[in-house]
Order: C-alpha cells, then structure tokens, then sequence
C-alpha cells in the first residue's frame, strides 16, 4: 500500500467521471499543442525559407505578393521587370549577390523557374542525380517534385502556363529532364529549375502575337525577369538599398523579414482565438475535476476520517488527494500532447494545404512546456478546495455521524 | 495504562461528558457503559487522541497526550491506539487485505503482508481477503475492522458499539474475538456499549451517568 495505489483504487471506483475529465483535459491539451506545433512549424519555416536573402526586387505593388512569390512560391507575382535594371544593381557596393528568377509554367503544378545556378548554391541543395542545366530546356527537379511525378534524368515534359495544373500545356517547346536535387526541407525541393533563357524560349514560342517579335528580339534589355533576390554587403545596405531601389528605379524593394512577420501578426489573431476556445476546454476540465473531487470528498469524508483515526496526517490526506487529481492531469496532459503530435504528423491526411509543417510533429517546443504547466496547474487548482476541506476535516464528528 | 483526570467534554454550553478519574492497568479489559448520549463514543475519541476534551488530563501508556500536537499525535494513535467504530468504516475502494496494509502503511510501520494473512485467518476471514467491503456480511465486516484495529498490536484498543446489530450468538462471538485479540497482543480493551448482553462478558465496568443538561 501506498499514496499512489491508494490515489488509483479511487480513480478506479469512479471509471466514468475519470475518463470524462481525463479526456476533456486532453482535448484542450491537444488543441493548444497542435496550434503550437503548426504555427512553430510554420513561422520556422518561413524563416529558413528566407533566410540569406535580405531583399526581394520585382514589379510595383504589393510587397507581401512580391515576397509570397519570390521566395515561397505561393502567389502569382505582381509582375515582370526588365532583367537589364535587375543586373544593375550587381554594379553597387552594397551588394552581394543578386539571383534573377523567371516564374514561367508549372508542371503539375510545381512551379518551374527561370534562374541561375546560384540558387542551388544559395539554397546548399546538392545533386541527387544527373547534372546541372547548361543548354535551353534543360530542367533540373526539386527532390519532392521529382518524387511526386515520377520523373527522372532522360524524361521529358510539358509546362502549363501560371501556377494551376489545368491549362493549355505549351507541348511544343518540352522540357528536358537532366538532374534531381536532393531534398533540403527548403522551398526549392518544390521547384523546377531551368535557365531563364528556357522560360523566354517558351514564352517566344508561344506567339504573343501582339506583342510581336520586335519586342523580345534576342537583345538583353528587352528580356524581363519576375524577381530578384538580392544579399547585402553590408549591414549599411539594409538602411540604404531599399530607399534607393524604391525612390529612384521602377523596381520594388521589399524586406522578407519585415513583410513575413507582418504576415505572421496577422495569422496570429486566428490562432490566438483557437488558443482561447483551447484554453476553454482546459478551463471546462479543470471545473469537471473540481465538481468530481469535491463530490467525492462527500462520499469518501468517512474514508478520509478512519485514515486519521489510523494515523494519517492532515498533510498525507492532502498528499493523497493532490496526487489523485495530478494523476488525472498527467494522464490527460499525455494523451492530449501524444495526439497534438500525431495528428501533427498526419497533418497531410486531414489538411493537404498545411503538409509541410508535418515536420513540427516531431520537435518538442518550449511553448509546450507552458501547456504541461496548465494543465498541471489546472489540476491543482480543482484540488484546492477539496484538500481544504479534507485538512479541516473533524474526524471524530465524522467518525460518529455514520 | 491509562489515567483520566478530571476530564470533561462539552460542545457550547452543553456537557458530553464527565469523569473524574478512571485509571486502567496495562491488559486489563473494560466495558464503558452508559445510556445513549451519555458520552461513551465521546470518551472513546479522547482516549484515541481524536477529540482534545476541554478539560482534564488524559496519559495513554505514559504519554499525557496535551504534550502531542499535529502529525506527532496522528503518528503515536496510528501505533498505539486500535479503533473499531460503530460503522466499522472500511474503506471502500480497497478490498480486505488492503485495508489491512492501509493502517500498517497509515501508521509508518512496515507493512507486513504475511501477519495480515494471519491476522485474518485466526478471526475466521482468511478466505475474504480478495473481497471488497460492500461484498461482506456484517459480521464480516465486524471482524475485518477487528483485524484492522489489531494489527498493527496496538497498547489500546477501543470498540464503539461492536455487538450493536448482531444477535446472541455473534455478539458473544465478537467479544470473544476483540479479548482474544487484544489478549494476544497484551494490549487494554475498552469496550463501550449500552447492550445489557456484553456486561457479563467483560471483566471490568465503568459506568457512565447521564449528564445533566
Ligand atoms: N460534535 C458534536 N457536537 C455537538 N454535540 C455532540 C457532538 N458529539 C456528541 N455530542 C453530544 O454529546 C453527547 C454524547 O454523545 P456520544 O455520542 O458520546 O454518546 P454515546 O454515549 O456514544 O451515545 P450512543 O450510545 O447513542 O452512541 C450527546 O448528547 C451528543 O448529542
Ligand atoms: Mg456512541
């Protein structure tokens, strides 16, 4: 016998009641975690998306498109700039480097993009299979786009103009298949990546009749690319730069980290609801297990007298029931935590647009510790007024009253 | 064994109980008689250090029990004192044995599983041990909450009304068993009672009066 068997053979004599609060605390358990793990996953991975780039050049308008665009692939882009500005700017002190991207077709609704090899070098990917692109048409597949479509080096394929899958596909000018990347975790193993020469190639080919020939005739200052990502060389660019691009070209300038937390503020206020409806559901538990121990304690008041009568301590009846109750918690708190995990895991299955923040399922966030915290703290808090009364419990007025 | 002294209980203006002075020797076994209300289950949880009477000293074994406070008190009855209550009070999420185990654990004394085995095959409910109390006969039950109160071989025992639902023949069983247990033991017995059938049963008597109100 001891404090723990004796706190189980009362959890035991009330089965129903303790699954009802046990499982009440898990799902508000498991609500907050899983809003944790997917904003954590989410947030993570926007920054690691964008990381090392510190600007993102492209056409007037919104910059949050522009970034949505150029860096996470997520959104039609406000539109086309002239490649000979967007090669200018290689000429300034300030910067580093500069990676031109040309967001041409998709495949299967995988995004193919017009760039230059230093993408891949930027993004620290790493050929699986096959070689770079040298020659027009020439396309080398992130490695989820090479597992989706079952591509590989030698196979050849068709764009579909904008990011959808449906559309008339351009089969005329085939892209060739002559490498696969290895996956990275990073947005490039969902890309298709090409010369930017291609991508002008297949747009040349596909009329723009009004346009006319005259208008892309070869000559590099007609060519057009979407965006540009652009590093600094100096911390002083991040002061400078942006003005300058704004102010005194017709390119945009915007920030990744500036525009993907204003992202993040704004995604927040709906997670922040779900987090309140959570910490409801914990509440609702916490005043369950408060209603269930305290109408025990009046069954059990006897029990709790005879303990005395047989040496107990006020401090060994608290003990007892505080432990029951953080047994419950406990209990609750695991069975909420592993399914917030596993459905985290399984996210993909039941929310195709959030199956890559699958990856949060198997990291265990600092912010989960605060819902171990609540959950515990839920479960003593329902025991303060019940321990209460049994340290204050008259024993032998209880013991008489049969 | 044990001394009162002057001892008086009352609850507001009302008196419980009243005694001058009872002395008890070490193995002697005593009935506490008296009419209903006269303050025998009263004066059973004094002795028990339950119930700090507002007057009178009361030492148990040498130990004037005013000189213990707190967890010290609920420590010296878990060792010392053995409680049978009128409704025996088993508790009811434990089944026999470990209720058993519950006052050796209750007490701070290691829990000995083979003298509970014992202790329950001598009072005739060996074969129970695995039932729950809501699955014993009465006199069942009786004999489990003896079991309890003995084990641990406690220097007092004390019963609240043991014979009160039983018919003749097992009333004068129970006493049987609570002498020969706590002869066993060599510990003093205090019995209270109002039953006219256990006086001849007991060696010593102690009456109480009704108290004026
Ligand atoms: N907690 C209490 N508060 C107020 N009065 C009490 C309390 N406990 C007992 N009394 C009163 O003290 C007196 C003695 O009660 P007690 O239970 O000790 O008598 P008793 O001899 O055991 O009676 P019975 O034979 O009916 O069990 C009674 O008048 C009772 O009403
Ligand atoms: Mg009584």
């Amino acid at each position: 016998m001891n404090t723990l068997r004796l706190a189980l053979a009362y959890a035991r004599r009330r089965p129903l009641a303790t699954l009802l609060n046990v499982l009440l605390l898990a799902v508000g358990v498991a609500t907050i975690t899983l809003v944790i793990l997917l904003t954590g996953e989410l947030e993570a991975r926007m920054h690691r998306e964008a990381a090392g780039i510190d600007l993102v050049v492209g056409a007037k308008g919104s910059p949050l498109q522009l970034i949505l665009a150029g860096i996470y692939h997520a959104d039609a882009p406000p539109g086309n700039v002239p490649l000979s500005e967007v090669l200018e700017l290689r000429k300034d002190p300030l910067v580093r480097e500069v990676i031109p991207l040309a967001l041409g077709d998709s495949y299967r609704g995988y995004r193919i993009v017009g760039t230059e090899p230093a993408l891949v070098a930027h993004y620290g990917a790493a050929l699986a299979a096959g070689r770079l692109w040298s020659a027009p048409m020439d396309a080398v597949l992130g490695s989820e786009v090479a597992r989706a479509t079952g591509l590989s080096p030698g196979a050849t394929f068709a764009g579909t103009p904008g990011r959808g899958g449906g559309g008339a596909q351009h089969r005329g000018t085939p892209y060739r298949v002559v490498g696969v990347l290895a996956p990275t975790g990073n947005v490039i193993d969902r890309l298709t990546l090409t010369g930017i020469d291609s991508v002008w190639q297949v747009h040349d080919a596909h009329g723009h009749a009004a346009a006319g020939p005259a208008e892309h005739d070869g000559e590099p200052e007609a060519r057009e690319v979407t965006v540009a990502l652009v590093k600094y060389a100096s911390p002083i660019a991040a002061v400078r730069l942006p003005r300058a691009i704004n102010a005194r070209t017709s390119l945009q300038a915007a920030s990744p980290a500036y525009e993907t937390a204003r992202l993040l503020t704004v995604f927040g206020v709906g997670t922040d609801v779900i987090r309140g409806f959570a910490l409801l559901l914990v509440g609702a538990s916490a005043l369950g297990l408060f209603v269930a121990l305290t109408q025990a304690l009046d069954e059990r008041r006897h029990d709790l007298a005879i303990m005395r009568a047989l040496g107990a301590s006020r401090a060994r009846l608290v003990a007892v029931l505080l432990l029951e109750s953080t047994l419950l918690a406990l209990l609750g708190l695991a069975l909420g935590l592993a399914s917030a995990h596993l459905l985290a895991a399984s996210v993909g299955r039941w929310l195709p647009a959030a199956a890559t923040l699958a990856g949060g399922a198997s990291t265990w966030r600092p912010e989960e510790w605060g819902v171990v915290a609540l959950a515990l703290g839920a479960g003593i808090l329902a025991t303060v007024l019940p321990a209460w009364r049994a340290y204050r419990l008259d024993v032998a007025a209880t013991l008489a009253d049969g | 064994m044990f001394v009162l002294t002057g001892v008086a209980q009352r609850y507001g203006r009302t008196p419980a109980v009243r005694i001058d002075a009872w002395r008890a020797q070490p193995g002697e076994h005593w009935l506490l008689a008296g009419d209903s209300g006269s303050g025998k289950t009263t004066l059973l949880h004094i002795l028990a250090g339950l119930t700090t009477p507002t007057e009178g000293s009361v030492v148990v074994g040498g130990t004037d029990l005013a000189t213990l406070a707190g967890s010290a008190r609920d420590r010296w009855r878990g060792r010392s004192v053995g409680l049978v209550p009128q409704r025996l009070h088993l508790v009811a999420a434990l089944d026999v044995r470990s209720n058993l185990l519950l006052a050796q654990f209750l007490a701070g004394l290691p829990q000995d599983r083979a003298r509970v085995d014992e202790l329950l095959a001598a009072l005739g409910v060996g074969d129970l041990a695995l039932r729950y109390p809501r699955q014993l006969s009465q006199g069942q039950a009786q004999r489990v909450a003896v079991a309890r109160a003995v084990v641990n071989r406690p220097a007092l025992v004390l019963a609240d009304e043991p014979t009160a639902s039983l018919d003749d023949s097992h009333a004068a069983a129970t006493l049987r068993l609570l002498r020969q247990q706590a002869e066993a033991t060599g510990a003093t017995l205090v019995v209270a009672s109002h039953d006219a059938r256990v006086r001849p049963l007991l060696p010593h008597t102690r009456m109480l009066a009704q108290t004026p109100r």
